[in-house]
């Protein structure tokens, strides 16, 4: 099946995650969509596949313009999509999980569904039990059922979500190999990627997304260094920041193990100086925020050592950070940052640290945040509830916050979505701090923001740091491919 | 953009859901065969007609308005606490069980003054709830129970705990014919207003509660980290607020609030302990919170109307042979059409934004 998608607009808010996108996606092909996040990929495949309307634009199947309201609608029309976290029943039989969705006719028929199943499982080599427990199989295995189930409902064009996130190498050759198969018989593949290696080697044909436009598209053979330059446009390399001479130890790391619900971040051993700053580099969900985390106490390590300032506080509840000069800045500010309803005098009340007066004296905190805003530029007063700012004053107002004595700060993004001259202001108001040798961590998804300010620079991926570089020695384009997971 | 029709609605929208409430009442009303402005009259006059029946109403307001309170420390904290029946329940067996310590077989007061067993009285009250709305904080902080399955829960142990308490170790010896606990006698009950139910005492300490939530809430520390957590728990933790102690202290207030309605229904309203004393009063107290908009003051006039609605209604069985529901159609409508009403409004003014 062909899909030309033309001029595809799709807003959220102030954000323009598609800005005008058309590309044609060829029957019998396997075409990646390559792109970092919040280029505008997954968005561009939630319309494809009816989670959303398009705000404009036109979706055309085989040259016929079609409109879809649901992903059931969607499947009807032969577009079936693979979630990075399969959407399926953990606790269902592999049968019933492959039967679901098929709702037409009360008594589902079982044997007939079975055998179908089992056909389909044959012809892919997928080695899956139906009395099995979806529960019990693996990430790829889960896929292959995904797949075969999609399969199944007469799906036409498959598309795949960073479908080699959480696989074992043998599993990701086989579902190369069964994404080659489904392209020769005629079908449409769109294998949505970050990895380069993934997408040079298994697609047809590249389509790379920045910003929420089409920056580029690409045909084997592929050049990296070309598809690394549409991820991230035309990079200036900047000078370095102004040198502040490193003191002594303050975070140690030795073989510090971190995790989540989905991702390991295993054997992390790290020193980082005081008035050293360390750029954490990496596509999101990487392993960054694992550390800046753990370094900060909000989690434990599950195995290893983290000291500051020669203190051990491995098991350290996150207080005993606070109380060593520790402060953590998320990325999502309204989520893990600010409280939403409250306003900024009354977050400045409950940032104060040490013995405070049960009684809250208004008159003195109004006073202190409006120096707070004053000294950093917050457009909004004191009275003025959070969320009512711009993503700007929000990570001033969060900077206002800090402690005046930081020794360790670690901030996630620190200048996402803020322009130019806000991103700026919170540099230099960080680079201050240098001079009293507090030591900065921070995690940016923005190479130009990494290579000026980082000391040292640690690129992660998958869950471990794939080499840490003195800036000195580092180029923009070889971090590019490092972020790719391709070492030269 | 259309002004006039915004600031109409404006105009219109703390009455609409009164008014919708009335409507929907009336129609009822009219379909039972029953007159709508006689049952709302009849409504008014049998809650607040004579200083008896205003007497009356002060007494389920007291009860309201404690519940209340509490309530407003763990809506604060963003917690439902759906406890708080059993928290009451747990108060009044508390408190009963205080009560034993001074009391014969007969309930005749045997040793201390009526004043100290009214203290210990209601510390065991103020005890049983506080632990009892412990209890659902644990399942909450440690268990991951939702407080709202783990307070149901209770709620129904607290329950078989008062039957058993009832029909077993503290079943009347004397071979009384009303369910519950024998009565105390009259010296020991909280004192009240000549000739009638209500306790000026019970009415100070009810407007001391709320009048001490309003202000710690608003003007300490406590008060905006309870927020804090209530709004965003993430952010508080990150913050560096100690959210576990948090959610624990607004349980703990919420159940001390609860333990004291509970003992003032034993101590103060049917000397005894009998079967179902929570009355319901923890459920009317999260309507009252719901529709104050979480705002203390706001609990005095609205626990008013309730108390008015619940009272009034048993007149209506008397002299329109309605059944008593009605007042819980009215009051379950009022709820209903104002959380109604503020959906409306928060769509309607999303499109217009």
């Amino acid at each position: 099946m062909r899909i030309e998608l033309t001029d595809i607009h799709k807003r959220f808010g102030p954000v323009h995650a598609n800005a005008g996108i058309s590309i044609t996606f060829q029957a019998g092909s396997i075409h990646g969509l390559l792109g970092e996040n919040g280029a505008g990929k997954s968005t561009l495949m939630k319309i494809l596949s009816g989670y959303y309307a398009p705000d404009s634009g036109e979706v055309r199947f085989d040259g016929r313009p079609v409109k879809f309201a649901t992903p059931a609608e969607a499947l009807r029309h032969g577009v079936g999509m693979l979630h990075q976290d399969p959407l399926d029943f953990p606790p269902f039989q592999l049968l019933d999980n492959f039967i679901l969705g098929r709702n037409h006719g009360i008594r589902q028929r079982r044997a007939e569904a079975q055998r179908e199943f089992v056909d389909l499982c044959r012809q892919f080599q997928f080695d899956l039990d139906p009395e099995a427990r979806v529960s019990d199989l693996t990430v790829g295995e889960r896929q292959q059922l995904e797949i075969a189930r999609l399969l199944w409902l007469g799906a036409r064009a498959l598309i795949l979500d960073e479908p080699t996130t959480g696989i074992s190498a043998p599993q990701k050759v086989r579902l190369f190999a069964t994404l080659k198969r489904l392209a020769e018989q005629g079908k449409t593949i769109i294998f949505v990627s970050h990895k380069l290696a993934d997408v040079e080697e298994l697609c047809h044909r590249v389509t790379v997304l920045a910003r929420g436009r089409v920056t580029g598209h690409a045909q084997p053979p592929y050049s990296s260094g070309q598809l690394v330059q549409m991820m991230f446009g035309q990079i200036i390399t900047a000078g370095a920041r102004p040198a502040v001479g490193l003191g002594g130890p303050l975070l140690e790391l030795d073989h510090a193990t971190f995790s989540d619900h989905n991702l390991r971040c295993a054997d992390l051993t790290l020193n980082v100086a005081a008035g050293e700053v360390i750029g954490l580099a990496g596509l999101e969900g990487s392993g960054q925020k694992l550390l800046l985390q753990g370094a900060t106490g909000l989690l434990r390590a599950n195995t290893g050592t983290v000291r500051i300032e020669g203190a051990d506080l491995t098991h350290a509840p996150y207080r005993r950070f606070l109380q060593a000069g520790v402060a953590y800045v998320p990325a999502d500010r309204m989520t893990e940052g600010l409280i939403p309803g409250l306003t900024i005098e009354e977050h400045m009340v409950l940032a104060r640290r040490g013995r405070q007066p049960a009684v809250i004296d208004w008159k003195a905190m109004r006073a202190q945040a409006e120096r707070g805003i004053g000294d950093f530029n917050i457009k909004g007063r004191a009275g003025t509830r959070v969320e009512e700012l711009s993503g700007g004053n929000q990570q001033r107002t969060l900077l206002a916050l800090l402690a005046a004595d930081l020794r360790l700060l670690a901030l996630e993004h620190p200048t996402r979505g803020l322009d130019v001259e806000s991103a700026l202001y919170i540099w230099s108001r960080l680079l201050e701090r240098l001079r009293q040798s507090t030591a900065i961590l921070f995690a940016s998804a923005d190479l130009d923001e990494i290579m000026q300010y980082s000391d040292r620079i640690l690129v992660f991926f998958g869950g471990h740091v794939l080499e840490t570089l003195r800036l000195s020695e580092t180029t923009t384009e070889q971090l590019g491919y490092l972020i790719g997971g391709k070492k030269q | 953009m259309t002004l006039p029709r915004s600031r109409w609605l404006d105009w219109l929208a703390p009455f609409a859901p009164l008014l919708i409430a009335l409507a929907f009442t009336s129609a009822l009303l009219l379909i039972a065969g029953a007159p709508p402005l006689a049952t709302f009259q009849k409504l008014i006059t049998g809650s607040l007609g004579t200083p008896g029946k205003q007497a009356d109403t002060a007494v389920v307001w007291t009860s309201l308005v404690l519940c209340s309170a509490g309530l407003l420390a763990t809506f604060t904290a963003g917690q439902w606490n759906i406890g708080i029946e059993g928290q009451i329940m747990m108060g009044a067996i508390f408190a009963t069980g205080a009560s034993r310590f001074f009391l014969d077989d007969t309930g005749t007061l045997v040793t201390a003054t009526p004043e100290v067993m009214l203290v210990a009285v209601f510390s065991g009250g103020v005890l049983g709830g506080i632990l009892w709305a412990l209890f659902a904080a644990v399942l909450k902080v440690f268990g991951r129970v939702h407080e709202i399955f783990g307070g149901l829960g209770l709620n129904f142990v607290s329950t078989a705990l008062s039957i058993y308490l009832l029909f077993g170790p503290w079943r009347q010896r004397t071979g009384g014919t009303l369910s519950g606990t024998v009565q105390f006698e009259p010296r020991t009950w909280l004192p009240t207003l000549e000739g009638m139910r209500v306790s000026p005492l019970a009415i100070v300490a009810a407007l001391l509660v709320i009048g001490a939530l309003y202000l710690s809430l608003h003007g300490t520390v406590w008060g905006l980290q309870l927020k804090a957590v209530g709004r965003n728990i993430r952010g508080a933790y990150t913050l560096g607020i100690r959210t576990h102690r948090m959610l624990f202290s607004a349980y703990a207030v919420c159940g001390a609030c609860a333990g004291i309605a509970g003992a003032y229904l034993v101590a103060g309203v049917h000397h005894r302990l009998i079967p179902g004393i929570s009355s319901g009063y923890g459920f009317l107290g999260i309507l009252i919170v719901l529709l104050s908009g979480f705002r203390a003051l706001w609990v005095i006039p609205i626990a008013l109307f309730f108390s008015a609605v619940s009272i009034g209604s048993t007149a209506l069985q008397l002299d329109l042979q309605l059944d008593s529901s009605v007042g819980g159609v009215l009051q379950a409508a009022v709820v209903l059409s104002v959380l109604l009403v503020q959906g409306f409004r928060e769509r309607y003014l999303k499109r217009e934004a």
